[in-house]
């Protein structure tokens, strides 16, 4: 009887002898000729882009396994594997969020006024390598780097220049930053706070995730055990002080960047992200007090369907995690929110315009797979930082996906697809083999000290480059259907050497014109609450800020006690 | 005589750009095609990246910056080669780098820049081969 139910739940359907003389024309018909090989450059093959084997046909019997209620569900409904929202897209469209940052603070805030007004409908911040790694702009380390991959942001002034004449209470913010993630949160409380809003009415989300940092990034300061400790101590504040503020952006996006498989970066990042679960725990958080704040940002590369299958994988790990594990009761706590990026490694330099089409499938793929919000890049991002032309047609490329292709109209439309279906499970399935690996080294932090995620990284982006060489994977005008380049045609956007030397002359004018006294108190201060575990770091941070301590000096301060971080170089 | 050694290669990275896939990679496909390869880890100066040339006596400097630092980082690398009287090591990179600058780069002195896409037969190829001349000038 019981397994009787079971199986009516089941999604396999029942083999009737109609349907199993279908299969046996079927399975003739394919092997009628011969077992088939996938001719180098022939596109079809047998695996995915990351190596997960692939049926050349999926039918009910690969999902018998699967269980509707438990497996599935409904969209906004445990484990979430079809949505977080009952109608979805019907309910609310994902955010279109693009990520700018160049130059000084005030060319920043032009490119920021120019995305508003083009419908955009939140702001990301995107930081230079100096702000990123907690140096000023004139240290002798920021040379060359300064106002190139994003904006230079040195002390509280320029993140008051970043964001003028521009609403704190009315938008939200994204703010990609991880190493120094406390300052620019305390920059931009101070910002808002100088201009009348209060900590309580921000809306936005800070990356924070330091443990890809050492998995994939390399934007570290300190030793990852002291990192996780700021972390929590954001966590504690934002939680009492700021209701509206994400916390943690647990990324995926960096682990694929520098090389993963689709179930690396789906394996590394819910690691990531309940090593931070835990880590609150563990400092007297209860879990429903932090969870519903959490959130996740996954990369979308060019292999559709398996994206697909690992934001729905994503979901229903998570939330079984939350519920099972941890012990979340609070339904928010269970739901895994996410903002996409489509893949940056998928663009190619050559014939850079085909780059448009990449991003607009690998978009497609983000939003059949649920997304919350959503940042397509431009094709020039290979070569350079977008101009406003190509910025503006990635634009456009989400805004025709979201109002002309109808991929709004129904949730999750690919749920009940044999294969998706078959695809996420397997996903889910290699995640778990790689958490047991992850906790037999003793957790994310020891596994990072190994080397093992590094070292999986690594050798996934071998072969991964190696299947390019021997062309059992096509990519069009690299490997395949190249063409003479001629000289592109594409205008880029060149950031000159005077955003350096402007940038040097400012922050030293903010330390010239300030009280050194108060600054040096500042930050004795905030020493004092870094060597003392019962503290919380964000207050005297904040005041260190409002000091107008610059990033430099705010960070040189904490490496004082804490040390630097350095990697052991292996290839 | 000394020609029969495998042909040594630095691969680094400069600066504080901590992309290093393609570096790894790179790493790998010369270590892979017969070449002792020293990967230098991040974040190096100019003036490490050319100090452990000279000590670990190098055919090649192979250098990857994918963060928009190249026209700062490169130059100062040639400047230390030819300050260390380094110059015939052969010095060549890759990375985030527009054509433009790739040109203003090779005019500089910089050898090769590959850029995203770039198959590893061809980088492989141009190690071997200039790195290869060298050896037979220098020995």
């Amino acid at each position: 009887m019981a397994k009787m139910i079971e199986r009516a739940s089941g999604l396999g359907a029942a083999e009737t002898a109609e349907y199993l003389e279908q299969k046996a024309r079927w399975e003739a018909a394919w092997h009628s000729r011969g077992p088939r090989r996938n001719e180098p450059g022939s596109g079809a093959t047998d695996r995915t882009i990351s190596d997960l084997p692939l049926a050349p046909l999926y039918t009910p019997e690969d999902v018998a396994h699967l269980d509707l209620a438990r497996d599935l569900a409904f969209p906004g409904e445990y484990p979430y594997t079809r949505g977080i929202h009952a109608g979805m897209y019907r309910d609310r469209l994902w955010t279109m969020r693009q990520f700018a940052g160049f130059g000084n603070a005030k060319q920043t805030n032009e490119r920021y006024h120019f995305l508003l007004a083009q419908g955009q409908t939140g702001l990301s911040v995107a930081f230079d390598m100096p702000t990123l790694m907690g140096f000023d702009s004139d240290q002798p380390q920021s040379l060359g780097e300064v106002g190139k991959c994003g904006v230079a942001i040195d002390s509280l002034r320029d993140m008051e220049t970043l964001f003028q004449g521009i609403d704190l209470g009315a938008i939200t913010t994204s703010m990609t930053i991880n190493g120094p993630a406390a300052i620019a949160l305390a920059q931009y409380i101070a910002t808002a706070e100088a201009k009348g809003i209060p900590r309580a009415a921000l809306g936005g989300t800070l990356q924070a995730d330091i443990l890809k940092e050492y998995i994939a990034q390399k934007e570290w300061i300190f030793p990852p055990r002291p990192h996780v400790r700021i972390i929590v101590d954001m966590m504690k504040f934002c939680t009492s002080e700021m209701p509206k503020w994400n916390t943690i952006s647990v990324s995926g996006y960096h682990i694929r960047e520098a090389g993963s498989t689709a179930v690396q970066e789906l394996a590394f990042t819910l690691a990531d992200g309940f090593a931070y679960v835990e880590a609150a725990m563990k400092a007297g958080m209860d879990v429903d007090s932090f969870a519903p704040r959490l959130s996740f940002f996954f990369n979308s590369h060019i292999d559709f369907f398996e994206e697909i299958c690992k934001f729905r994988a994503a979901r229903r790990i998570y939330a079984r995690h939350m519920r099972e594990r941890y012990g979340a009761k609070d339904p928010r706590s269970w739901m895994l929110r996410f903002h996409t990026q489509t893949a940056g490694c998928s663009a190619t330099a050559q014939q850079p315009e085909n780059n448009i089409v990449r991003v607009a499938y690998e978009a497609m793929a983000a939003v059949l797979g649920g997304t919350q919000s959503l940042h397509t890049n431009s094709m020039d991002e290979v070569m350079a930082l977008p101009t406003e032309k190509s910025v503006e047609i990635a634009l456009r490329t989400q805004q025709v996906l979201a109002y002309e292709t109808g991929v709004t109209s129904v949730a999750d439309p690919l749920g009940g697809s044999y294969f998706v279906e078959a695809l996420t499970a397997e996903m889910e399935d290699q995640a778990e083999a790689y958490f047991a690996q992850i906790e037999d080294y003793g957790g994310v932090i020891e596994a990072i000290e190994a080397g093992f995620f590094q070292h999986e990284i690594a050798d996934a982006s071998y072969r991964y480059q190696r299947s390019l060489e021997t062309k059992e994977r096509v990519i069009v005008g690299v490997n395949a259907f190249e063409k003479e380049e001629l000289a592109s045609d594409i205008d880029l956007l060149k950031i000159g050497e005077e955003i350096e030397r402007g940038q040097a002359r400012s922050v030293a004018a903010v330390r010239a014109n300030r009280d050194a006294i108060h600054v040096e108190e500042a930050l004795s201060e905030l020493k004092r609450a870094c060597r003392d575990e019962e503290r919380n770091v964000m207050p005297p941070l904040i005041a260190a800020v409002k000091a107008l301590a610059t990033e430099g000096e705010i960070v040189q301060a904490m490496v004082e006690v804490y040390g630097r971080y350095t990697e052991r170089a292996a290839f | 005589m000394s020609n029969d050694r495998p042909l040594r290669v630095i691969v680094a990275k400069a600066g504080l750009d901590g992309h290093d896939r393609g570096a790894k990679v790179i790493a790998r496909a010369l270590r892979d095609a017969g070449m002792e390869v020293i990967y230098t880890g991040l974040f190096q100066t100019p003036e490490q990246i050319v100090q452990t040339a000279i000590q670990e006596d190098v055919d090649g400097i192979g250098l990857s910056i994918l963060s928009g630092a190249h026209m700062t980082l490169f130059p100062a690398v040639i400047e230390q080669l030819k300050a260390q009287g380094a110059a015939d090591i052969v010095f060549f990179g890759g990375g985030t780098i527009p054509a433009d600058d790739a040109r203003e780069l090779k005019e500089a002195g910089v050898r090769e820049i590959f850029t995203p896409g770039a198959p590893l037969s061809q980088i492989i190829e141009f190690v071997e081969r200039e790195c290869g001349k060298r050896r037979e000038l220098v020995g």
